[in-house]
């Protein structure tokens, strides 16, 4: 088998406990990302998520196992991973268009001032970012904007793995949903490889390619790998007629609610991939968790 | 007229405090009576000489207009315009200033970005900060054997403080998540220290460039009036000599308008470097 884009290879994180021990976050966690490929984990908080992305960013050593990309080792952040922290850390004493510049012109150093510029104004009018509002410090946008300004910085940049950790974990539902949207559109338009964490299930179903679910810490592990069978484009009012989506959602309901617990601190079976589940009513052979689908019809938060 | 804004209100408030703080300080100054009216019992006292008594607001403004109608006349080396001392004092103070911004802040920048270099220089800034700046002059005095230099030095040494303190603690305090921005985009150690650190940590740095200035313009007034020759503490001093108190008062007054001056230029600074989260 092929390596996959992104592969993460017996990953362990320990931290020293504070009382001359050590706890282990997680251990010997592998997986891979196919490039173009969206994905997005689901965890409880303190299950080590962002753990695994500040690794991933190379912003963090782990305690042991590697991450390869392209087949060539991570080590120290890079431009080819583009990271959208939570906190959307923009630049406070730089206007919306100026954070954005600060990245283009990291990344493409050879350009003119006015081609960073130009790039990163039609950047910003991909997620409704126009006119006066992008000559605005961060302070004077709302959190919507302002988390619009950092996918921007991130996707401008053009980077083969874009890191998102809890993007719109601050955002109310209506703003969160479109800038779902907005990240969709902007993510279809290019063969950029996402991983993103999130805490909320209807936004990785509607989002991901394939959900990764980590079971509770310590010694987290990523149980298993849920293929999103439901085909896109995907419409967040539609999605959930989609005889699919209430299985999956279920599953993951499930896991989160029970198993997470159950398996947590449970030892790896050695093979330590994530076990692939998927659930697909539409062609039932091929279902390997025959879950009923609950036929009545939910208003989806989020 | 119903609607004055704040402003004005307060504007016109100080102008009558100004003026009647004048009137009150005129009026409690009793009037030297002229020579025609002395009696001879007076006169052959000497009564009628002027009394070296706290002059009354006319006379300082009389002396004002005096002096600052012809601020940079040099006399001699007692008589110089009121200009050229506050030049002397201002050449002191900012040359003192930049050798001491000149090392506190690119310090402070490394005791800011490693602890093991705060841990090990923090003792020596304990105990050398509470020092007073004019306990340093005998020493200077002797070392450098050069009033001149050593008024500066001792400028040097009072504003290194909050100076370098500032910035270490501005440059300690950068949020971790702009230093990671730094790093996802492969910023070179210059780099951000310039596109990023500098930028954080400004308004806590100005904050101490103001304090500082602050401090050596408090400073230089004692440090002339120990070393002489000029500068604006002289002047202060060698007027008392004088019994000239017109003069004291108007210099004093001097010295609180360049002293409001230089911290306005850095409150100026302090709001351009100035950001809200
Ligand atoms: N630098 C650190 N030192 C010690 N413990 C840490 C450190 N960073 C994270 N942890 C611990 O690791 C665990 C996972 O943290 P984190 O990855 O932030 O969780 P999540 O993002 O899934 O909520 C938590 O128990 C947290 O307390
Ligand atoms: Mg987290």
């Amino acid at each position: 088998m092929a390596k996959p884009f992104l592969s993460i290879e017996q990953l362990t994180q320990r931290y020293p406990d504070g009382q001359g021990g050590e706890f282990t976050v997680f251990e010997d966690a592998s997986f891979g990302i196919e490039k173009g490929e969206f994905v997005c984990i689901l965890g409880h908080s303190g299950c080590g998520k962002s753990t695994i992305m500040n690794i991933l960013a190379g912003l963090a050593e782990p305690t042991s196992g590697v991450v390869k990309m392209d087949g060539r080792h991570v080590s120290g952040p890079s431009l080819d991973r583009g990271v959208v922290f939570q906190n959307y850390s923009l630049l406070p004493w730089l206007t919306a268009l100026k954070n954005v510049t600060f990245g283009v012109s990291a990344r493409f150093p050879s350009w003119s001032k006015e081609k960073v510029i130009e790039h990163s104004t039609a950047f910003l009018a991909k997620v409704g970012l126009t006119g006066d509002t992008i000559h605005r410090k961060p302070s004077q946008l709302s959190g919507g904007m302002r988390q619009r300004v950092s996918i921007t910085r991130a996707f401008a940049n053009e980077p083969k793995l874009l890191l998102l950790d809890e993007p719109f974990g601050a955002l109310d539902a209506l703003t969160r949903g479109t800038i779902q949207d907005e990240l969709i559109k902007v993510w279809s338009d290019t063969d950029q490889t996402v991983f993103m964490i999130t805490h909320d299930i209807d936004e990785a179903i509607l989002l991901a390619d394939r959900i990764l679910l980590m079971t509770n810490g310590p010694m987290a592990q990523v149980a298993e790998s849920v293929e999103i069978t439901i085909p896109r484009p995907r419409v967040r009012n539609d999605i959930v007629e989609h005889p699919n989506y209430y299985a999956i959602r279920n599953h993951l309901v499930h896991f989160l609610a029970q198993r997470s617990a159950e398996l947590a601190g449970q030892p790896g079976d050695g093979a330590n991939q994530p076990e692939t589940i998927r659930i697909d009513l539409t062609d039932a052979q091929e279902s390997e968790e025959p879950e009923p689908a609950k036929p009545v019809l939910r208003a989806v938060e989020g | 007229m119903k609607t004055l804004s704040e402003n004005r209100k307060a504007a016109l408030l100080s102008i009558l405090i100004l003026i009647v703080g004048c009137l009150i300080w005129e009026a409690s100054i009793p009037a030297q009576k002229a020579v025609g009216e002395l009696t001879e019992y007076e006169l052959l006292t000497g009564g009628g000489q002027p009394k070296a008594g706290v002059p009354p607001p006319s006379q300082v403004f009389a002396k004002a207009w005096e002096q600052l109608s012809n601020p940079f006349y040099d006399a001699g080396p007692n008589d110089k315009g009121i200009g050229i001392q506050i030049g002397y004092s201002i050449y002191r103070v900012l040359t003192g200033y930049a050798l001491a911004a000149a090392i506190a802040i690119p310090l402070g920048f490394l005791i800011g970005m490693s602890s093991v270099a705060y841990k090990a220089l923090n003792p020596f800034i304990q105990v050398l900060r509470p020092i007073s700046p004019l306990a340093w002059m005998p020493l200077a005095l002797f070392v450098i054997q050069d009033s001149e230099m050593s008024a500066i030095f001792v400028i040097f040494i009072c504003s290194i403080w909050p100076m370098l303190i500032n910035t270490a603690f501005g440059v300690a305090g950068v949020r971790e998540d702009w230093v990671n921005v730094a790093r996802t985009h492969e910023l070179s150690a210059l780099k951000t220290a310039f596109t990023v650190i500098l930028p954080a940590a400004a308004p806590t740095i100005v904050t101490g460039m103001r304090i500082s200035i602050g401090i050596a313009w408090l400073v230089i007034v004692a440090a002339e009036m120990l070393v002489g020759g000029t500068g604006i503490g002289y002047y202060v001093w060698n007027e008392w000599n004088n019994l000239d108190l017109t003069s004291v008062i108007f210099s004093i007054l001097m010295i609180g308008v360049v002293g409001m001056l230089l911290d306005s230029m850095f409150g100026l600074l302090q709001r351009t470097v100035a950001y809200t989260e």
